[in-house]
């Protein structure tokens, strides 16, 4: 209803939050060695595999690789979950699936690295609300994927819109919201049963307005106490970058020098994991100069933002964050919602592009995923209006290969290239156009999707046996 | 002072360095009507309303003549759903004008009171093909939201178009929390009222109270009551629904519409049967709620090809975002909508629903609203290129175009940012 919905989504909206970039870390093998001899650093392990698929063809396509190129009338060969080859008359082989794409446009997977399906799933009851743990304003001890139901409808919606990998993020009431979580779109019974192989643990932080209403502002509703301002932010944050050196420093010490094992602490293990490189940040930050204040808190802390999130204001610093080398996800045209929100153009993408810096095209939104491909438009159009010469195949890299190098998985996927995931989506045009509909989505190679065959539509437990089952989506 | 009808001789004070001309031809459009499709069509609007439309309509001597080259042209959008004008910044509380929860007032509040037609909202909403919109009221301590109105987006200090338009009440689960915690409460809540507001100002000689109203809410909903004024309520569930096409058979008088209507389609044969009209987001697919289930992106299909006169909104965000409505559209044609039908349910259908026909087309006697597009105006990489309020060319600015130009070069060797304005 219109009301509630709106009521639902200012929320979803003021307490969403975000993150992008980061290199891996140069651990020394004698000190990962150690560590891996303290504690178990990956306790709840992916026990996602590819499911099993044949070859398949797609014959005659344009198609966008994601990396900037685009070219006509092509054959893109799908083979034992990845991406076996891509050209003109490709040869079919024995046992391949020949799949008519004239006339149509095959894309990377989308990406979406700023969702909250799973821990805001459908529906929205009460009991549902397992996105922010609004204990207190540093909670880098939580997980996201501790929250995450597998069973929410959305994940099924997102990838009939193309989205074949995604982050699910803790929400923005804290400063520190707790461990992100980067999955396959694929249905499963458990959440390891979608965990994106091998991709690394991601931290929500959030600047603004979010922490301190809730905290300081709460009205009762919540603990209260700081931060009442966004000098107690910044301050909510040092503090806990203070701790996590100190923490660091006594796990170092007794890595070199042996002795007795110092306590464990869930929320520092995380902090330190960002010092040390292994865990990406991904900062919810409108404002400009707020984001500013927090590449030089990075700087403090020696530790790498990988995205700022929302980032409404990313154009007015768009040089700065390509300096920086620091991505932006964002809304195309999303503004006003609240006063952090007030300066939202719709150019911000193309301007952040413009600049050489890294642009994302992100949801925050269950209804918002499913159609990134038309934000992607949008913002390209809007751009050039003004004048900025994007290509669309350039814009495609908004949606793939930078949010997955935000999440530090393009290795993996983001792109068609031989020997990636086959993560590929079979569009029935050009997915620029509103009038585009996904018509197949594979995750490695294997049929997740159809769009003219209800046998690949999935239908999550919530809707069995529901008005809706089955129905069109 | 509130225009009621379209004035003729209007001067636009807010744009000073636009003409005030309300007189202009177009010609070589390809021109949406509001009911059919014509190509190589002229358009002729003096005084503000349309004067001729059509493959034959002659230019009158020494009219300002745009050839639109082949262009889409289609009356101003009519966005059925929107806060555009009573909410300026969504989460701060003194620019938020939709709600009164701790107000002891429903009905009585009219929208009206707070439109501020220099908000922001308005040109950012307006360079996007919107020229008319209905500003509906959010949900404050009662089922009932208030009164809302009809308005331009030109921004003028007379633009609200038709005051008073309808009362707004919510019958879903919403509805039910604010009438005591149970739909059973809403509904003894509304026929009580329907009964108040219909005997007032009788009952109300002796006491300021009836069963469920009090006298200035029996007074604003006295209209509806009687069938004289449209009642927009805002409902999901396919049974709410039902409950609601019942209580149209046993007081026919009552005009209705619906908002939302989530599992319209379920009920659609019956709600063409009733004649009650909805306004729906074609983006509703996922079961947000328990009274939301049975969400379809083919809602608008079946409703449509059942009779139903569907107009289309987007809800997320209805202040600021309330121009994503042709997105919203141009989507329902990816799910199964007639192009044409698409377009009616932004421009004719909502003027229908309000009951402002003159709105939302382009026949001769209406109101010289009109947009000429870069391309098919559904699509997510179209614009405007012009747009006329009343036969008077809008600007293209708004504050987010300044903020863009001022931010599209970066370069401050030489000054600050701020002395570029």
């Amino acid at each position: 209803m219109k009301t509630s919905l709106s009521v639902a989504a200012a929320v979803a909206v003021l307490l969403s939050v975000g993150a992008c970039g980061g290199d891996g870390g140069d651990e020394t093998p004698d000190k990962q060695a150690s560590n891996e001899k303290a504690f178990d650093k990956d306790p709840y392990p992916s026990t996602y595999n590819a499911y099993p698929a044949g070859a398949v063809l797609l014959q005659g396509a344009t198609v966008y690789d994601g990396l900037g190129g685009i070219a006509e009338n092509q054959d893109v060969l799908l083979k034992d979950g990845a991406i076996e080859a891509i050209g003109e008359d490709l040869e079919a082989g024995e046992d391949v699936e020949v799949i008519d794409a004239t006339g149509k446009y095959v894309t990377p997977g989308i990406i979406d690295n700023h969702s909250h399906l799973g821990v805001y799933p459908s529906p929205s009851v009460s009991a549902h609300q397992d996105g922010n743990e609004i204990s207190a304003p540093v909670t880098a001890e939580v997980w996201a994927e501790h929250g995450l139901w597998p069973q929410d409808p959305g994940f099924n919606r997102a990838r009939a819109g193309g989205v074949t990998s995604m982050q699910i993020l803790p929400g923005s009431a804290n400063l520190f919201g707790g461990r992100g979580v980067i999955i396959k779109n694929v249905p499963a019974r458990s959440v390891q049963g979608m965990k994106f192989p091998d991709a690394p643990y991601t931290l929500k932080m959030a600047c603004g307005e979010n922490p301190k209403r809730v905290y300081g502002y709460g009205n009762g509703r919540y603990p209260g106490g700081a931060p009442f301002s966004r000098m107690g932010n910044m301050a909510g944050y040092r503090g806990a970058w203070i701790d996590a050196q100190e923490y660091k420093a006594k796990w170092d010490k007794w890595e070199e020098e042996g002795g007795d094992q110092p306590a464990r602490d869930l929320e520092l293990d995380t902090l330190k994991g960002v010092l040390e490189g292994d865990i990406l940040v991904h900062m919810h930050c409108y404002r400009a100069d707020e984001m500013m204040q927090i590449i030089d808190m990075s700087k403090e802390f020696d530790y790498k933002i990988s995205s700022f999130h929302h980032a409404v204001e990313s154009y007015k610093i768009a040089d700065t964050l390509a300096e920086e080398d620091i991505c932006s996800s964002m809304w195309a045209d999303w503004w006003g919602f609240k006063m952090e929100a007030y300066d939202g153009i719709r150019e911000n993408i193309p301007f952040v592009h413009n600049a050489g810096a890294c642009a994302i095209v992100h949801s925050d939104s269950d209804i918002g995923i499913q159609r990134l491909n038309q934000e992607a438009a949008k913002a390209l159009a809007d751009g050039k209006r003004v004048g900025l010469e994007i290509s669309k195949a350039e814009a495609w890299t908004w949606l793939s290969a930078n949010p997955a190098k935000s999440l530090g998985i393009f290795d993996q996927t983001g792109s068609l290239e031989p020997g990636k995931d086959a993560d590929v989506v079979l569009w029935s045009t050009d997915p620029f156009s509103v009038y585009a509909q996904a018509e197949k989505v594979f995750v490695d190679g294997a049929l997740m999707y159809d769009r003219d065959d209800p046998d690949y539509q999935p239908v999550s437990d919530f809707e069995l046996g529901q008005p809706g089952e089955g129905d069109v989506k | 002072m509130i225009r009621t009808v379209i004035s003729a001789g209007l001067v636009s004070l807010s744009l000073p360095l636009m003409a005030s001309a309300q007189s202009v031809a177009v010609t070589n459009a390809k021109l949406w009507t509001g009911d059919e499709l014509v190509e190589g069509a002229t358009v002729v609007i003096q005084d503000g309303k349309v004067a001729a439309a059509g493959e034959d309509a002659d230019v009158p001597q020494g009219l300002e003549v745009v050839d639109a080259d082949g262009a889409w042209v289609t009356p101003g959008i009519f966005a059925p759903y929107t806060q555009i004008g009573i909410v300026e910044v969504g989460a701060e509380d003194t620019t938020n004008d939709a709600a009164a929860p701790m107000s002891s007032y429903g009905a009585a509040l009219d929208m009206a009171d707070a439109f501020n037609p220099m908000e922001t909202t308005i040109p950012v909403t307006r360079i996007e093909g919107v020229t008319r919109f209905a500003v509906v009221p959010g949900f404050g301590s009662t089922l009932f939201g208030g009164q809302g109105f009809v308005a331009d987006s030109s921004g003028d200090g007379d633009s609200i178009t038709k005051p008073a338009a309808f009362t707004f009440i919510n019958l879903g689960e919403g509805g039910a929390a604010l009438s005591g915690g149970s739909r059973p409460a809403a509904w003894a809540t509304l026929r009580a009222a329907l009964v108040d507001a219909r005997t007032y100002p009788a009952r109300y000689i002796a006491s300021d109270k009836g069963d469920a109203l009090g006298r200035l809410d029996a007074q604003a909903f006295s209209a509806a009551a009687k069938g004289q004024q449209l009642i927009l309520i805002a409902v999901d569930r396919a049974s709410d629904i039902r409950h609601i096409i019942d209580l149209k058979a046993d007081n026919p008088a009552l005009n209705i519409a619906l908002v939302s209507a989530t599992e319209g389609w379920m009920v659609a044969d019956e709600l063409a049967e009733a004649e009650i009209p909805v306004i729906i987001d074609p983006y509703d697919n996922l079961p947000g709620s328990f009274e939301t289930l049975g969400a379809t992106q083919e809602n608008a299909q079946r409703l449509i090809d059942a009779g139903v006169v569907t107009a289309i909104s987007y809800f997320d965000d209805s202040t600021h975002q309330a121009r994503l409505i042709l997105q919203g559209a141009g989507n329902a044609v990816a799910n199964g909508v007639d192009h044409e039908d698409a377009l009616r349910a932004i421009t004719s259908a909502p003027a229908e629903i309000f009951g402002t026909p003159e709105l939302g087309s382009l026949e001769p006697g209406d109101v010289g609203d009109l947009v000429i597009w870069d391309g098919d105006p559904l699509e997510v990489m179209s614009a405007p290129t012009r747009i006329y309020i009343d036969g008077v060319e809008q600007s293209l600015e708004s504050r987010q175009t300044e903020l863009r130009d001022r931010y599209l070069d970066l370069d401050e060797s030489e000054k600050p940012m701020a002395f570029k304005h």
